[in-house]
C-alpha cells in the first residue's frame, strides 16, 4: 500500500513532475473519482477521514468545507483559496510540495472546489517563491490543455479556473481573513470573525481557505479511501505529514512520515541527530509561533492533540532545534523582532506590546537587564495571549517567550546576574568550528 | 513592510501644490497591457493594486510618487488606498533600490546558523546598513523574514535566485560575480 502519498512523485532531481509523469503515476485519478460523486459525499468522506488543517491550526478539513452554505438559497458564487503564504519562521514544507509536484496541489484544489461548488480558485503564494509560482502557472496551463480544469471538463458541467496570486512578502497575509483582504486589493489586516469566511469571505462570498499541504492530502484520499488514509497515521491522527528539522543537526531536511511519528525518531533517525559537540536544549515543534518543548519531551508523538496537551502546538510540523551553544534569550529576541516587524499594527497589545518586549529582551541580551524584567516579560506575554487580540499573531508571538521563560529561566537569570550574554564567546567559537 | 531602517526613511506623499499629480509618468502601453491582463482574474479593477505595483516595478525598478499616482488613476482607486497596499509589502520598493537587492534571511534557523555574522560581513564589505544602497547603485541590503529554506540555512535571496549554505567566502564570490555581471551588461 502507498505510504508516501504527498511525496511519491518527488525524486532526487530538482525538477517538477510534469503532467505526463504525474498522470502515468496515477495522477488525476482522485479527481476523476470525485466527479462521479456528489459534493456532499466528498465532504463527508474528507470529514470522516480525519484530515486536519496542515497550516497549523489543525481544524478538521471536511468540517470546514461543510460550513459553506449549500442548497438553492445559497449564494451561487463561492471561492476556494489555497494559502501558500508560507512565512512562519522555520517552515519549509509547502515550498517543497509546490516546487516539486505542482499537479498534486492542483488536483487537490480541483476536488475541494468541486466539493464546495467554487468555480474560481486562487493560489495565494508569497512573492519570494518565484520558482514555485512559475511551476504552478505552468502546471495550470498543462491541466487546462488536457481539460482537467477550465471551461470544458468532459462529462461534467462543472468549470474551474485557478489563478496564481503572487503576494509580496507580508507575514500577516497567512492569517486567512487578512489574506482575503489582500486578495481583494485592500491592506492586509485581519477581519472580525464571525462572519467566518466559509459564509462571507472573498468579496463577501462563501470562501474556503486551505493550506497547501492540506489540499495535497485530498487526491489520494479520494482515490484510495478513508480506511487507507486513517491507517497511515501511527497514533491518534490520520494520514502522513511533511515533517522537517532545521538547526545544528547532522542532516537537516524534510521527510514525509506518518502522523504520530515521535519527535525523537524525526530528529535522530531522519535528521541524523545533533552535530558533534552540541547537545539539544529544546525545540520549537512547528514554527516560531509554537511553545518550546524540552529534551524530556522527545518521545511525544507528533499529533495535534498530544503536542497541544504537552503545552505547545504542532503548528507546521517543521521543527527548529535549539542547541546548547546557542543563547535561548537571543533566539527569543530574534523571533520577537520578527513578530514586531510583521505585526500589522491593527490592535494595541500586538502593535505596542511586541516592540516593548523587543526592547526588554535587547537589554537583557546586552547585559543591561533590570530587576523585574522577567516579570514584565511574563506579564506582556500574558497580555498578548488568546482573547486579547484581533488575530492569532500576538498569541503566537507570546508562545516562544512564555515557554522560554519557564524552560530556560536560568539562562535569563544568568544574563541579569552576570551583566552579559554567557553564550557570546561560545557562539563565536562554535560558529567558526561548524 | 521593508526593514526598520528603510521604514524610517520611506518617502511620504506630500499633499500640497508640489504634489506630482499631473504630468510626470503616465503608464506605458506595455505596462497597461500587462495590468489589463490581470483584470480577468478579479471582481473589479480596484482589486489588482498589488499586481499593478509589481508589474510596473518590474519596468521601473521602484515605485515613485508619480508612478503611484499614475497607477491609482489607471485603476480608479485613491492614491492613499494604493499607498496602504504598497507599504504592506517588503518587495514593493517606495524608494530606489540597487541593481541587485540582497534579501538576507534573518529568521530563527538562519540566525542559529550564523546570519548575523554574514550580515556583519556584508555590511563591512559593501559599506551599507540594512535598507541602504551602495554608492555605485549596485547593491541594496534588506533583512528579510524567513525565506522558507531553513534546512539549507543560512540563506539569502538575490533577485529571484536562492543562495544556500552561505559562508563569508561564498558571499565574497557572489558579490564579485554580480559585480562583473552587471558591469558587463552596462558595457553592452
Amino acid at each position: 500500500m502507498l505510504t508516501n502519498p504527498l511525496t511519491k512523485n518527488i525524486g532526487a532531481d530538482n525538477t517538477a513532475a510534469d503532467i505526463g509523469r504525474y498522470r502515468e503515476n496515477g495522477g488525476y485519478r482522485g479527481w476523476r473519482k470525485a466527479l462521479q460523486m456528489s459534493p456532499a459525499d466528498i465532504i463527508e468522506m474528507v470529514q470522516e477521514a480525519g484530515l486536519r488543517g496542515r497550516g497549523g491550526a489543525g481544524f478538521n478539513t471536511g468540517l470546514k468545507w461543510s460550513f459553506v452554505p449549500q442548497g438553492e438559497d445559497a449564494p451561487a458564487v463561492r471561492y476556494l483559496v489555497c494559502n501558500a503564504d508560507e512565512m512562519e519562521p522555520g517552515t519549509f514544507k509547502d515550498r517543497l510540495l509546490m516546487e516539486r509536484d505542482p499537479h498534486l496541489l492542483l488536483e487537490g484544489m480541483a476536488i475541494a472546489a468541486f466539493a464546495i461548488g467554487a468555480r474560481r480558485a486562487y493560489i495565494f503564494i508569497r512573492g519570494e517563491y518565484h520558482l514555485a509560482a512559475a511551476r504552478l502557472e505552468n502546471a495550470i496551463e498543462e491541466a487546462r490543455r488536457e481539460q482537467l480544469i477550465g471551461d470544458s471538463i468532459p462529462d461534467t458541467d462543472f468549470q474551474l479556473h485557478i489563478h496564481v496570486h503572487r503576494s509580496a512578502g507580508n507575514y500577516i497575509c497567512g492569517e486567512e481573513t487578512a489574506l482575503l483582504n489582500a486578495l481583494e486589493g485592500q491592506r492586509a489586516i485581519p477581519r472580525t470573525k464571525p462572519p467566518f469566511p466559509q459564509v462571507s469571505g472573498l468579496w463577501g462570498k462563501p470562501t474556503v481557505v486551505n493550506n497547501v499541504e492540506t489540499l495535497c492530502n485530498i487526491p489520494h484520499l479520494l482515490d484510495l479511501g478513508v480506511d487507507w488514509y486513517k491507517n497511515l497515521g501511527r497514533a491518534d491522527d490520520s494520514g502522513t505529514k511533511v515533517f522537517g528539522v532545521s538547526g545544528r543537526v547532522r542532516n537537516p531536511g524534510a521527510w514525509e512520515l506518518p502522523m504520530g511519528t515521535p519527535i525523537r525518531e524525526i530528529i535522530e533517525q531522519h535528521a541524523g541527530g545533533m552535530r558533534d559537540g552540541v547537545k539539544l536544549r529544546g525545540l520549537l515543534p512547528g514554527g516560531g509561533s509554537t511553545d518550546f518543548l524540552g529534551p524530556d519531551q522527545l518521545d511525544l508523538p507528533m499529533d495535534y492533540d498530544t503536542i497541544g496537551k504537552a503545552g505547545s502546538r504542532m503548528g507546521t510540523g517543521t521543527i527548529t532545534i535549539l542547541d546548547d551553544h546557542t543563547c535561548p534569550v537571543g533566539l527569543v529576541l530574534n523571533l520577537s523582532r520578527f513578530f514586531a516587524r510583521e505585526s500589522c499594527g491593527w490592535c494595541t497589545p500586538c502593535r505596542d506590546g511586541l516592540p516593548w518586549i523587543v526592547t526588554i529582551l535587547e537589554r537583557i541580551e546586552r547585559g543591561d537587564g533590570q530587576p523585574g524584567d522577567l516579570d514584565l516579560l511574563r506579564e506582556q506575554a500574558q497580555r498578548m495571549g488568546p482573547g486579547n487580540t484581533f488575530c492569532a499573531l500576538a498569541p503566537g508571538a507570546a508562545a516562544p517567550i512564555q515557554s522560554a521563560l519557564k524552560l530556560f529561566e536560568q539562562d535569563f537569570v544568568q544574563h541579569l546576574t552576570r551583566g552579559c550574554c554567557p553564550y557570546a564567546q561560545e557562539q563565536q567559537r562554535v560558529a567558526q568550528a561548524v | 513592510m521593508s526593514s526598520t531602517t528603510a521604514a524610517d526613511t520611506i518617502e511620504v506623499m506630500e499633499h500640497d501644490d508640489t504634489c506630482p499629480r499631473i504630468g510626470g509618468s503616465k503608464l506605458t502601453a506595455e505596462e497597461k497591457r500587462e495590468i489589463d491582463r490581470e483584470f480577468a482574474y478579479y471582481e473589479d479593477k480596484g482589486s489588482v493594486g498589488l499586481e499593478a505595483l509589481r508589474l510596473v516595478q518590474r519596468h521601473r525598478g521602484w515605485i515613485s510618487d508619480e508612478t503611484l499616482y499614475a497607477i491609482s488613476d489607471y485603476l480608479g482607486i485613491s492614491p492613499t488606498q494604493l499607498e496602504s497596499i504598497a507599504t504592506c509589502y517588503q518587495m514593493i520598493f517606495r524608494q530606489p533600490v540597487g541593481q541587485e537587492v540582497l534579501f538576507l534571511c534573518k529568521s530563527s534557523s538562519c540566525w542559529i546558523m550564523g546570519c548575523e555574522r554574514l550580515q556583519h560581513h556584508l555590511q563591512q564589505k559593501l559599506q551599507i546598513a540594512p535598507g541602504e544602497t551602495t554608492s555605485d547603485g549596485m547593491f541594496t541590503l534588506l533583512e528579510t523574514p524567513c525565506l522558507g529554506d531553513c534546512d539549507k540555512a543560512p540563506v539569502m535571496m538575490v533577485g529571484e535566485e536562492m543562495h544556500r549554505h552561505l559562508t563569508e567566502e561564498k558571499l565574497d564570490e557572489l558579490i564579485l560575480e554580480k559585480k562583473s555581471h552587471n558591469v558587463d551588461q552596462s558595457a553592452d
